[in-house]
């Protein structure tokens, strides 16, 4: 029984056992021993109980010293706390912050129930590289072929995407809106916030029925739940609100704020060429995402056997997961990369730190230890300081994480349907605190035990000089890996930036500056046809025209690198085969005076007119690089081409714009006039964005142009107002955020770099003042001693410098894909990488060596 | 050493019972742990029985704050070799009167009032 209570003992803290547990032991033992079996039973007992009590309590007592004595020594080197805290805030935040946002975008389940089982389905290319996402839409036709045709599915629907104007608020505005058959919502598995979304059974002709988006409900209907059954005005027509989606649903993006039904007639299944939807499936239970490629590349080939027009056509067949661009994942990767660097950093930085001020307590702790402090209670003591200070930078920390998230942001792709703001990852959070805490432990009881180990007088008389040697190893080691971490994030944020530059560099094909442009997309409903909808961009640009500052003012289907697509088929009269394959061109539809608002300079013919109506309307004018392909070895004004059953004559040849963006290559252009428009239900070719260039400040047109809407027609909403500039700018968005963040870590790791290496030449200097002292009073040269310490400083660089080219060299190549052409072993970068490292290697150097060389022989020799 | 002045003596007070009873017992002379236990038990007729939990904790304490000591020269005929002895100190005993007069006070005041049955 003894042995029992013995055994409980150990409950106390250790010094607490060694001072009085015989004592307890021996009184136990006394009082145990006249007692009846049924008296010791409740002696141990109650002896289980006092020492549960006694134990937590002098535990919390101890604590309570320790926190008291912790936030003393804190107080008291305000310089160290604060750099230890920002150390660890910066590593911890900016680990959680690029983990939590890759987590969100890379990892996270979709907010769908059984979300890996949702897929979507395009056309794609019959073989060959379909990229990511959907690569072309689906025809009704082949939709319903997949669908009848393959038993993958346990749901398989249908949906487009476009936008609407919702009039009846305070003013008309247009908002965007997928159509869904009642498969795809199906296939999504949601419930509805409230009420009901679509069901197989109504599908009438006249389905007027509207499921509206948890934002919208919210802004724009002060989330009344009595909203349902109510209607609304969309584009000009009442719909009825039949159900809300919950916040968290987005399909298929995160812009979408409203949905109705998809109506398929009769006429859509006409032509398997006309391809305007897209779908979104659930597998069947036990199907795998491999089996259903199986089944869909079985109907993919008996289509094309059966119809000539199907010969090219395959599928692009993705999980929703994986519907985002492959540079988002890139991106995403190189940053966590970085902020891991960050953290090694903060972790090396930490333990220098930290070996610096066991340097500086090593007295304390000996005499503290020579005073009869155990071993186990200096450890004690120096665990509550290092938790306590990561506990603080791990709060900090946290600051530096919500920050941090709200900036990445950015670096969510937009085609995911997820929202825009990833929580903070409190595992994430918890696995960065616990590096630094482990660091933290790891440095901080090195000196403890070292203190209770070395025999009291030996560390009293000279503790600092006995272990310099070995900690001064250690501590070159940690500043060499600080190096070395630096410059891989030195090259990759040099590289990235080289990139920007390059991409920023890129002639877009038309000058942006100066220029406004604004989207009215006029309803089919109200506009039936081509000369309504004339008349209405007449009105308007003869209004803009005449206001003061404009000098050009027009109306096109789609602003370059807004409407990357429209791809049309174009081949010369008697061709049915193009010699180089290759068929493809963009097409806009515009009114006169586009290439003078946008700056794209006319090389030979002239405009589009006013007076291109009707039978002269069948004229075009064409991009340099269309000129090119189809005319190699004459002038191309005057010749013909044939589009959609129409013969065109290209009066005009302009310069080539990048239609598809500043970092893609883009299709040969044409423009045709405005009249030409399809007159079919779809809107996506109608001119509906205004660009007007101005001398005065593009925005300050804006109420004057919506006062000039307004007045042709109140109901018309505006929307996507935006400078061509900012268009331009947008285009280096993502690069341009990932470089600032991966700069500042760069900057900061250097920073801690060089105060690494400033805290370690400092120490040696002060450790070696004696020798230095002894050679100035033989008569060396000052000058030798201060090179002497700043070739200590660039030795460590150089150390660094190696194995941090060679890991930046594997990094930039993991990366290649963002790099936009440049070298991953560029020269430019690494030079200034190494530049950079040796500048703060020799600031780092500087203060300590004007130390050295300031040392007094004759002080140096009374001090011994 | 600890200061002797009223300020330092009022600081401590009041005692907790357990520690005011452990001087008690060490007023009348020098005891082990064992013996304090018993002395406190018999003087208040069992009503306190201190567990050794209690008494270390505070003994600890009150070592700590210099009301106790451990002798360094010993009373032979009580030694038991085995054992750990606690002696009172002058500060120890200065603040344990400072209670004992405290709570004479109280008595005082709850006599006056009645609260007792006798009058003063």
């Amino acid at each position: 029984m003894i042995g029992l209570y013995r055994a409980l003992l150990r409950l106390y803290p250790i010094g607490f056992r060694h001072e009085y547990g015989d004592e307890m032991a021996q009184i136990f033992a006394q009082r145990a021993a006249g007692a009846s079996i049924a008296g010791r039973l409740a002696l141990l007992l109650a002896a289980v109980l006092d020492i549960m009590v006694n134990a937590a309590a002098a535990h919390v007592e101890l604590l309570r010293q320790d926190l008291a004595y912790a936030a003393r020594t804190l107080r008291r080197t305000p310089l160290f706390t604060l750099t230890a805290v920002l150390v660890i805030a910066l590593g911890v935040g900016a680990n959680t912050a690029a983990f939590s946002v890759a987590n969100f975008v890379l990892v996270q389940p979709l907010p769908f129930p059984e979300s890996e089982s949702v897929v979507r389905l395009c056309e794609g290319p019959r073989t060959g590289p379909t990229g990511w996402g959907c690569n072309n839409q689906l025809s009704p036709l082949n939709y319903r072929d997949f669908r009848e045709q393959t038993s993958s599915f346990a749901q398989l629907g249908a949906f487009n995407r476009d936008a609407v104007n919702l009039v009846g608020g305070s003013q008309p505005e247009r908002l965007p809106l997928a159509r869904l058959t009642a498969a795809a919502f199906a296939a999504l598995g949601v419930q509805p916030l409230l009420g009901a979304v679509f069901d197989s059974a109504e599908t009438g002709a006249d389905d007027r029925r509207v499921v509206l988006s948890y934002g919208l409900w919210q802004s724009h209907f002060g989330r009344d739940p009595s909203v349902l059954g109510r209607t609304v005005n969309l584009d000009g027509a009442a719909y009825v609100v039949i159900g809300i989606m919950p916040r968290t649903f987005y399909f298929p993006t995160r812009d979408v704020q409203l949905w109705t039904p998809l109506r398929l007639a009769s006429e859509d299944y006409s032509d398997r060429g006309n391809s305007f939807i897209e779908a979104v499936g659930r597998l069947r239970d036990g199907v795998t995402f491999e089996d259903a490629r199986a089944d869909l590349d079985v109907v993919v080939d008996r289509l094309a056997q059966t119809y000539p027009e199907n010969a090219e056509t395959g599928v692009s067949f993705f999980r929703m997961r994986d519907e985002y661009s492959p540079r988002f994942k890139l991106m995403l990767q190189a940053l966590c990369g970085a902020s891991l660097c960050i953290l090694l950093i903060a972790c090396t930085n930490l333990a220098n730190l930290l070996l610096v001020r066991a340097g500086a307590r090593e007295r304390e702790l000996a005499v503290r230890a020579a005073l009869g402090a155990g071993r186990e209670r200096l450890a004690r003591q120096l665990i509550t300081e290092s938790i306590t200070l990561a506990l603080i930078g791990g709060a900090a920390g946290v600051l530096v994480a919500v920050i941090g998230i709200r900036v990445l942001s950015v670096l969510i792709p937009t085609t995911l349907p997820i929202g825009t703001a990833p929580g903070l990852d409190l595992r994430l959070l918890g696995i960065a605190g616990l590096f630094t805490l482990l660091t933290g432990l790891g440095f901080g009881l090195v000196p403890a035990l070292r203190a209770g180990r070395r025999a009291g007088f030996d560390a009293l008389r000279s503790s600092v000089r006995a272990s310099g040697t070995r900690q001064q190893r250690y501590r070159s080691l940690l500043v060499a890996i600080e190096v070395a971490a630096s410059v891989v994030l030195l090259i990759g944020a040099g590289l990235l930036l080289r990139a920007v530059l390059r991409v920023q560099a890129v002639e877009p094909g038309f000058r942006a500056d100066g220029v406004l442009s604004i989207r009215t997309v006029l309803p089919r409903l109200k506009y039936s046809t081509v000369e309504r909808r004339t008349e209405f961009y007449q009105r308007v640009l003869q209004q803009v025209r005449a206001l003061p500052g404009v000098s050009s003012a027009s109306y096109t289907s789609g602003l370059p690198m807004v409407l990357t697509g429209g791809i049309a088929r174009v081949v010369l009269p008697g061709e049915e085969v193009r010699p180089d394959g290759n068929y493809s061109v963009s097409r806009r539809y515009i009114t006169p005076q586009y290439f003078a608002a946008l700056g794209i300079p006319l090389l030979s013919g002239r405009d589009l007119e006013e007076t291109d109506t009707g039978e002269r309307a069948a004229v075009a004018v064409v991009s340099e690089s269309f000129a090119r392909r189809y005319w190699p070895d004459e002038a191309a004004v005057g010749n013909r081409f044939l589009y959609q059953d129409s013969t065109y004559t290209v009066v005009g040849v302009v310069g080539d714009v990048r239609v598809r963006g500043l970092e893609r290559t883009s299709e040969p252009q044409m423009y045709l006039p405005a009249s030409r428009m399809p007159t079919g239900p779809l809107t996506a070719y109608d001119p509906k964005d205004l660009v007007i260039r101005s001398s005065a400040p593009p925005l300050t047109l804006l109420p004057a142009v919506r006062r000039i809407v307004r007045s042709v027609d109140p109901d018309q909403p505006i929307s996507d107002v935006i400078t061509l500039s900012e268009l331009l700018a947008h285009q280096t968005e993502t690069r341009r955020a990932q470089v600032n963040v991966l700069g500042a870590l760069a900057v900061v790791a250097m920073l801690l770099t060089g105060l690494g290496i400033n805290g370690l030449l400092a120490y040696t200097v002060a450790q070696r003042r004696r020798e230095i002292g002894v050679r100035l009073a033989l008569g060396a040269e000052p000058r030798r001693i201060a090179r002497g310490v700043v070739w200590d400083g660039v030795r460590l660089v150089l150390i660094g410098i190696v194995p941090g080219l060679l890991v930046a060299y594997w990094a930039a190549r993991f990366i290649n894909a963002l790099l936009f052409g440049i070298p991953p072993a560029d020269a430019t970068t690494i030079a200034a990488t190494i530049g950079l490292c040796l500048g703060t290697a020799l600031l780092g150097a500087l203060i300590p060596a004007m130390r050295a060389v300031r040392v007094s022989p004759l002080t140096v020799m009374q001090a011994e | 050493m600890p200061k002797s002045d009223n300020a330092a003596v009022q600081e401590l007070l009041p005692l907790p019972p357990a520690t005011f009873h452990i001087l008690l017992a060490l007023s009348a002379g020098d005891r082990h742990g064992y013996g304090i236990i018993q002395d406190v038990e018999a003087r208040t007729g069992g009503m306190l029985r201190l567990s050794p939990g209690t008494l270390y904790r505070t003994i600890q304490r009150l070592l700590e704050q210099g009301l106790i000591t451990e002798p360094t020269r010993r009373d032979t005929r009580l030694d038991d070799p085995r054992r750990r002895y606690y002696r009172i100190t002058v500060f120890g005993r200065t603040v344990a009167r400072a209670d004992a007069e405290r709570l004479a006070h109280l008595v005082g005041l709850a006599r006056g009032v009645g609260l007792l049955g006798g009058t003063s």
